[in-house]
């Protein structure tokens, strides 16, 4: 029976919290660098200039919320799927405090300056190895705990999981390679065209291990749970699975679309884009049909909101990137705000919102009771989806107005505008981008809120008990 | 059982299956030589250049500035010739970028005077009144620190001199940002003026660099029966084209008649193929035809037999 395991719960907990906290930090420092945009005296100092805090902006949600979130749900997910405690309880201690630290050293450096430039990468060669040292305490406790199972069969989750795992290490590893010429500072091994191709290939497929798969594990997890009911279809999450990893490791490419990268990398990279239409939607569609004859739980059950409307997002997200990567659509979208508008799009919206209802449904679950408010949650969902809403819509506009002006031409052939008559015309967008961060941000804040609430109400019962 | 019920299996095959497109993708191309080698012409940094990359680097304007131009027409008529791989062999990283928040600097370099960046990087909107771009004056009061710039012109195998490291002293960062600004695409530009220049010159004044090469004979005439054959006959007598086995050709018949005759085509229904073979197959094509020319029928046949 399940009170026999002595599950680690400390760390799940340590993980939740600490991915709110650099969740914060991270959206606080997004609303100023658009701020930035349009006022330029905002860049207060050297470290706080926009080239600088837009780098402590990815990779503190990326790595910061995302990873946080993800070894936290990981932990909880690994330990009741496998029906066994971590192995190494201690090491994950360590883990969580590692990983805050790393953060905390990585915001710094890059405010320092000290940055590889690649995108999803900058962090330099000490901090490299403390992501993979890190990384490797990680993998032993989760695929120890899975060794250890006591029920025979893996399920869907534990596979996204553990493909997660071995991916994001060989990635992060091939594409940082480097060699030092200081304590901070290191140059690629890789140089122009090579390194541009590998960059992207990690690139891309961080996006794919990091935003992706993990958040797929939460969300065939959490799914089910909440509404009571299996996954739609068994077969349809195995299709899903392996063509998903097998076609996103193609993909990267279609970030260098009309670059020097030969142009049958590119190719090959716009043509499995498409195909990766297919696995993703194939997770959508067995969100929705799980919910077949329980839509109901739409308006009962907060949950099934986050839930459904991440998986929605993570939908269309999947169709507007592949469409992105065709040529004709590239050369008008790539290098405006559009793609922020994309990236944002599964970020606040696939993201948060499916690693948000996770957050909540582990934390009932570790202090066996209920969100300490569900009208709070409910205000946290709609405005994250509003803030969400009004970023991604405002970035699409704006980009697509920009591709254009930069092609339009005169009757008499040549270029209608200049690059800066095109650039005034974001700044009342880039202003509404802000405001829908704000928004966003004060949902964030509702749900750390309720979060620590929830967290007080379940030691107060778990004393009362005792 | 199944792999669902193996983990160690599962990983195994987990790995298999990503392996597939990393190494197709992007694997196999880093051994390619056509992302690797420089274009001829194209120079690695200077000590001041690349202290002015690093600062490019250290300050994110990667993340606002591009530097990668499209082959794409209203792209190359706003930022010049579009970029081309063999002139970022010496690029670590690359700083291609993936959005323009400011416009791109693939083709900065000689866009404006050096007076013009330390003036926009002291204060943009004083010559750009809508730009929204950080002012960058405090470069000014660090200097580049010579000792480092050595060390990283040895880690890169850059070539340098004593007096180039000594020629930092009292150089600012600014000094070394407004340097490889004008870095940027400078070699290239160079290069295609050299090329136009050449191009310029009359034809009388070229020469062919495979003139009675013998390797370069063969893949001339590999070359002549793709190309050519169909009209001046695989004997190189003839049909629609002219017979260029003639004593004397309309057009002339030295080595520079022939190159300017198949480069720039020819009234009468020519066409030029300057573009589509290159000056490299065009002197191979050359020379195949002088050497049928000198050695008649005969040798033609005869080199048939030989390598085909």
């Amino acid at each position: 029976m399940e009170k026999e395991v002595n599950y680690e719960y400390g760390v799940v907990q340590g993980f939740a919290l600490s991915a709110l906290f650099w969740g914060v930090i991270g959206v606080l420092i997004g609303i100023l660098i658009s701020f930035q945009l349009v006022y330029p005296e905002l860049n207060f100092a050297p470290w706080l200039t926009y080239g600088r805090l837009r780098v402590v902006h990815t990779n503190g949600l990326a790595f910061g919320f995302g990873l946080g979130a993800i070894f936290g749900m990981f932990y909880y997910i690994t330990q009741r799927l496998a029906k066994a405690p971590l192995p190494f309880p201690k090491l994950a201690r360590v883990h969580l405090w590692l990983f805050n630290a790393a953060i905390a050293a990585a915001a710094v450096t890059l405010l320092l300056g000290y940055s590889q430039a690649k995108e999803y990468a900058e962090l330099e060669w000490p901090l490299d190895i403390g992501v993979v040292v890190i990384w490797v305490m990680f993998a032993v406790n989760i695929i120890g705990t899975i060794l250890n199972r006591k029920e025979k069969q893996m399920y869907v989750s534990l596979w996204y999981i553990l493909a997660t795992i071995v991916t994001v290490a060989v990635l992060y590893i091939l594409n940082n390679l480097a060699i030092p010429v200081g304590l901070l500072k290191s140059y690629s091994v890789y140089a122009g065209v090579d390194d541009a191709n590998v960059q992207w290939w990690y690139g891309h497929n961080a996006v794919g291990f990091v935003f992706t798969t993990p958040i797929l594990a939460m969300f065939y997890y959490v799914l089910p749970k909440a509404t009571g009911a299996p996954i739609f279809s068994h077969r349809l999450s195995i299709i899903g699975f392996w063509a998903l990893i097998f076609g996103y490791l193609w993909t990267g490419a279609h970030h260098l679309v009309y670059t020097p990268v030969p142009d049958w990398i590119q190719t090959t990279a716009i043509v499995f884009s498409i195909f990766l239409i297919a696995p993703s939607w194939a997770s959508v569609v067995n969100g929705y049909y799980t919910m077949n004859g329980r839509w109901d739980q739409m308006r009962s059950n907060y949950l099934i909101k986050f839930l459904i409307l991440g998986i929605t997002f993570y939908g269309l997200q999947t169709i507007q990137g592949p469409s992105q990567a065709i040529r004709a659509v590239s050369q008008v979208m790539h290098y405006t705000d559009y793609l922020p508008g994309h990236v944002h799009m599964g970020t606040m919206g696939w993201v948060a919102l499916t690693a948000s209802a996770a957050i909540y449904y582990v934390i009932e679950r570790v202090y066996k009771t209920e969100v300490y408010s569900v009208p709070l949650a409910n205000a946290h969902f709609w405005l994250a989806l509003i803030g969400q809403l009004i970023f991604s819509v405002t970035m699409w506009f704006t980009g697509l107005q920009q591709g254009l002006m930069m092609m339009q031409r005169n009757a008499d052939g040549t270029l209608a505008h200049t690059f800066m008559e095109a650039l005034k015309l974001n700044y009342p967008f880039w202003i509404m981008r802000g405001v829908g961060g704000v928004i966003f941000f004060l949902g964030f804040a509702i749900f750390v809120y309720n979060i620590l609430m929830t967290i007080q109400k379940g030691k107060r019962l778990g004393a009362a008990a005792a | 059982m199944n792999v669902y019920s193996r983990p160690i299996v599962f990983l195994v095959l987990a790995i298999v299956v990503i392996s597939v497109g990393t190494l197709v993708t992007t694997f196999i191309p880093l051994f390619a030589k056509t992302t690797s080698t420089p274009i001829d012409g194209i120079k690695p940094y200077t000590a001041l250049e690349l202290a002015g990359r690093d600062i490019y680097v250290r300050e994110g304007c990667n993340n606002c500035h591009t530097q990668t131009v499209r082959p794409l027409k209203f792209e190359t008529d706003r930022y010049g010739d579009y970029s081309r791989g063999g002139e970022f062999v010496y690029d670590r990283p690359f700083l291609w970028g993936s959005k323009r928040t400011g416009p791109d600097l693939a083709r900065e370099g000689g866009r404006y005077p050096d007076a013009w960046h330390y003036q926009h990087f002291k204060d943009p909107r004083a010559l750009v009144p809508d730009s929204n771009m950080p002012a960058y004056g405090w470069l000014e009061d660090t200097q580049v620190d010579p000792a480092v710039a050595e060390k990283k012109m040895a880690a890169l195998g850059f070539p340098y001199t004593a007096d180039e490291i000594t020629a930092l002293n009292g150089k600012t960062e600014m000094d070394a940002m407004v340097a490889y600004m004008q870095k940027l695409g400078r070699d290239f530009k160079e290069i295609m003026a050299a090329k136009n220049a050449q191009a310029a010159m009359p034809a009388s004044a070229l020469s062919n660099p495979y003139a009675g090469n013998k390797s370069a004979i063969e893949e001339g005439d590999d070359i002549f029966e793709v190309n050519c054959a169909s009209c001046h006959g695989k004997d190189l007598k003839g049909g629609i084209g002219a017979d260029l086995t003639a004593a004397s050709l309309k057009f002339g018949g030295t080595d520079a008649d022939l190159y300017a005759s198949i480069t720039g085509g020819r009234p009468g229904g020519m066409p030029p193929f300057k573009d589509a073979l290159g000056d490299d197959k065009v002197w191979r094509v050359v020379s195949f035809i002088q050497y049928v020319r000198g050695g008649g029928e005969e040798a033609k046949e005869a080199g048939h037999g030989g390598h085909h």
